[in-house]
């Protein structure tokens, strides 16, 4: 009875780690969906965003560096803090900004490339967005509080003593983390299939010449998903951030996003929640029932043998779109 | 026009290396990487103390120290680029920030007769100098600090710890496995239960190890980690309500970075070290009028005073006093790496001496031998006071269990022996 009440609580955070790795997962799908584009850089804009939002909040100048190195000053904070609504609200700005920035010096250029090009172009784009959220905001460990909760939760620790007998860990944070994540991918499903726009997105995702053709503007297109990828990317970059500070290894959680694709597939929004839920609960409970057999630190191989797996039966993952091609 | 370009690559080539008669010791850094924030801190120390004997005393012996920095991102690959691409500079002193560099750069400086000096990291058993005859790793090694750290816990449990569970998170590389073997044995000889948690890296996601620990309920948890892994795993703790007094890292585990994102939670977190906290030393005074004030801080003295930065600065210190006996050992200041190796196993820092050099009780004395290269291995425990945002020493140096160290230090070093072919020194 009590391995199963413990085998339970994992399952919980396994479910509440999965939407976490699903936050990023959903950058990656909406870019891929519409434009077809493996996104290298998802992981590095979910750092910039958060490193800008810190910036932003703390009313860090940016550059400083680099301006007191030109200029033999001493500049560093202008001295004001921002409410964090409001810098979320900046950030924000600054992602579309950034995504205008992208589709005119990167994706414009590159328009009628093979894939792989395109690809190529993105691994530039993680390098660039490194070295300037350095260059910005400086590369030292940084604190994010945007008010958002941490530690256990008592109400769930307290209501299932009451119903097992054994009080769950769940973390506030976690929580968070779903009804967030939950309402985000709410609100995307429904601006893909009732919005002008977002049928627009659809109809670029299935055809790039024929939605042309009917007089739909690829540049607007790229930059809508490319700045709400953005966005997706600072949402992801904030609860990660919360959790253990903004530092360059935030932007590694990327890595974690692949098997949950991969298993979820490229080009389905709540594939790729399903997808996080799976490896969530996998690689939770493989760490628990065999981990202590074969020297434990299993999850991150495990979620890549279990995404593996799926490819073997599903390539295009248990919602992307099969590919059918004919010679 | 042959002979004007080739005068001006020569003149060009003359104006980028180092002068002959400059002391190179380079900083094997990362300042990128996800390890950045940590190896930021200690290439600024180690990069202004050097500065501050070049401005103050116009460098050591009259010979200005050069610390060209070579960037590794804690990659063993590049850091072994680095290596190889120093080669030609004459470098006196390897002393990268990294366990996977050091197992690697051992066999290569063992062959090409330059020093590598890993203090607090690297591979343990080289504090044994009869079987590693060119590296140092004073004043402390991984295995000092596990043995530190349970004769810490025995003093707070009143000299037992029978029965106790004591758990060890780690990151899994061979940096986070070094204490385990020592632990293992530290185990058998005062009955406390170990379980061992591995973290892989970088370490941001640690649910399962920290629900096991709600589970389990250890009485102490240890930490062996670096970079985001600690932060990640203090803020688990918090969220588990683990007590902090309870939970103690590695020195390696104690830098501001560690525990700000955590804020309050942290509080009461304790770690080792082997040097001590914060700026009030008198050698501050001299960097501040130096090497600040004049604008050569390296990154512009934003990380001055940080646990890392100062245990950069240390690792300065100790390479500075073993030029220095080289020097005098040779009767001349312009001294080659060998020289330079016999400093550092003559090397006989004495509190008065750490006194002298502005650093009264910042460290232990340091005697080293042929014989040894470790030091005496001894460490205080530091605890951080999340209001007050700062390390405060909460107990006097500890001296590791030798009985326990060093037949293991005798084993592994003897098993390098026979795989690498070498005959010991020192009998």
């Amino acid at each position: 009875m009590e391995q199963l009440l413990y085998a339970s609580e994992i399952v919980v955070n396994g479910l509440m780690t999965g939407v976490m790795y699903a936050l990023v997962a959903l950058g990656f799908v909406l870019i891929y969906k519409a434009s077809g584009v493996f996104n290298y850089a998802q992981g590095v804009m979910a750092l910039f965003a958060a490193m800008t939002l810190v910036g932003i909040q703390q009313g860090q100048v940016p550059f400083a560096h680099l301006i007191n190195a030109l200029t033999g000053t001493h500049v560093s904070h202008f001295g004001w803090n921002v409410p964090a609504v409001l810098a979320i609200a900046l950030t924000a700005v600054v992602m579309v900004l950034l995504a205008i920035a992208i589709q005119k010096l990167v994706l414009q250029h590159l328009v009628g490339q093979e894939p792989i090009i395109l690809f190529m172009a993105t691994i530039g784009l993680a390098y660039f967005l490194e070295g300037l959220g350095d260059v910005m905001w400086g590369a030292d460990v940084k604190t994010l509080d945007v008010g958002l909760p941490q530690g256990i939760s008592d109400a769930a620790e307290a209501l299932t003593a009451r119903l097992t007998g054994y009080g769950f860990f769940i973390d506030r944070l976690d929580i968070w983390a779903a009804v967030i994540a939950t309402a985000l991918v709410a609100a995307l499903v429904a601006f893909s299939q009732y919005t002008k726009q977002g049928r627009a997105m659809r109809a670029v995702a299935d055809d790039h010449q024929a939605a042309l053709s009917v007089g739909i503007s690829l540049r607007f297109i790229w930059i809508m998903v490319w700045s709400i990828a953005g966005f997706v990317a600072l949402v992801a970059g904030i609860m990660w951030g919360t959790k253990s500070g903004v530092q360059f290894s935030l932007s590694l959680i990327a890595l974690k996003a692949l098997p949950v694709l991969m298993l979820g597939g490229f080009t389905s929004i709540p594939g790729a929640i399903v997808g996080g839920l799976i490896i969530g609960v996998g690689e939770k409970l493989f760490e628990y029932f065999v981990g202590p057999m074969i020297g434990g630190a299993t999850e991150t191989w495990f979620a890549y043998v279990l995404a593996l797996g799926f490819l073997v039966f599903r390539p295009q993952g248990l919602f992307g779109e099969r590919i059918i091609e004919r010679v | 026009m042959t002979l004007r370009f080739a005068s001006l690559v020569a003149a060009a080539v003359m104006a980028a290396a180092p002068a002959m008669a400059d002391l190179v010791v380079p900083n094997y850094s990362y300042r990128t990487g996800p390890y950045a924030a940590n190896g930021t801190q200690y290439a600024d120390g180690f990069n202004d103390y050097f500065t501050l004997l070049n401005e103050r005393d116009g460098g050591i012996g009259g010979q200005k120290v050069l610390t060209p920095e070579c960037e590794t991102a804690y990659n063993t690959e590049k850091g072994v680029e680095c290596y190889e691409s120093l080669k030609g500079q004459n470098q006196l002193v390897v002393a990268p920030l990294s366990t996977g560099i050091t197992y690697q750069l051992i066999p290569k400086v063992s062959a090409d007769k330059v020093t590598l000096y890993t203090p607090g990291l690297g591979r343990t058993s080289s504090k044994n100098g009869a079987a590693f005859e060119w590296v140092f790793n004073a004043p402390a090694n991984y295995w000092d600090g596990a043995s530190v750290a349970i004769k810490y816990l025995l003093d707070q449990n009143g000299g037992s710890l029978e029965g106790k569970k004591i758990a060890l998170v780690y990151h899994n590389s061979a940096y986070g496995k070094e204490p385990i073997r020592t632990l293992q044995e530290l185990s058998k000889k005062h009955g406390f239960t170990l379980t061992e948690l591995p973290v892989d890296a970088p370490g941001q996601e640690q649910k399962s190890q920290w629900l096991q620990i709600r589970r389990d309920k250890p009485d102490y948890v240890l930490m062996w980690g670096w970079g985001v892994m600690n932060a990640a795993a203090i803020q688990e703790a918090a969220n588990i309500r683990f007590p902090m007094e309870n939970f103690i890292g590695i020195w390696w585990s104690g830098g501001e970075v560690d525990v700000e994102p955590a804020g309050a939670g942290a509080n009461g977190y304790k770690s080792l070290t082997f040097n001590g906290v914060g700026m009030d030393y008198p050698v501050y005074d001299d960097l501040k009028k130096h090497v600040i004030d004049t604008g050569k801080a390296s990154q512009d003295g934003q990380y001055v005073g940080s646990a890392v930065y100062s245990r950069g600065l240390y690792a300065a210190v100790v390479i500075a006093e073993a030029i220095r006996k080289a020097q005098e050992l040779a009767g001349t200041p312009e001294v080659n790496a060998e020289q330079v190796r016999a400093g550092f196993e003559a090397l006989d820092i004495t509190e008065a001496r750490m006194a002298e050099l502005g650093l009264p009780d910042f460290g232990q004395p340091i005697k080293l031998s042929c014989a040894n290269h470790g030091g005496d291995g001894h460490a205080r425990i530091q605890q951080w006071d999340a209001t007050a945002k700062k390390w405060t020493l909460i107990s006097d140096w500890i001296a590791p269990d030798a009985e326990v160290l060093d037949p293991l230090i005798a084993e592994d070093s003897e098993a390098y022996v026979k795989e690498a072919g070498i005959t010991p020194r020192c009998n």
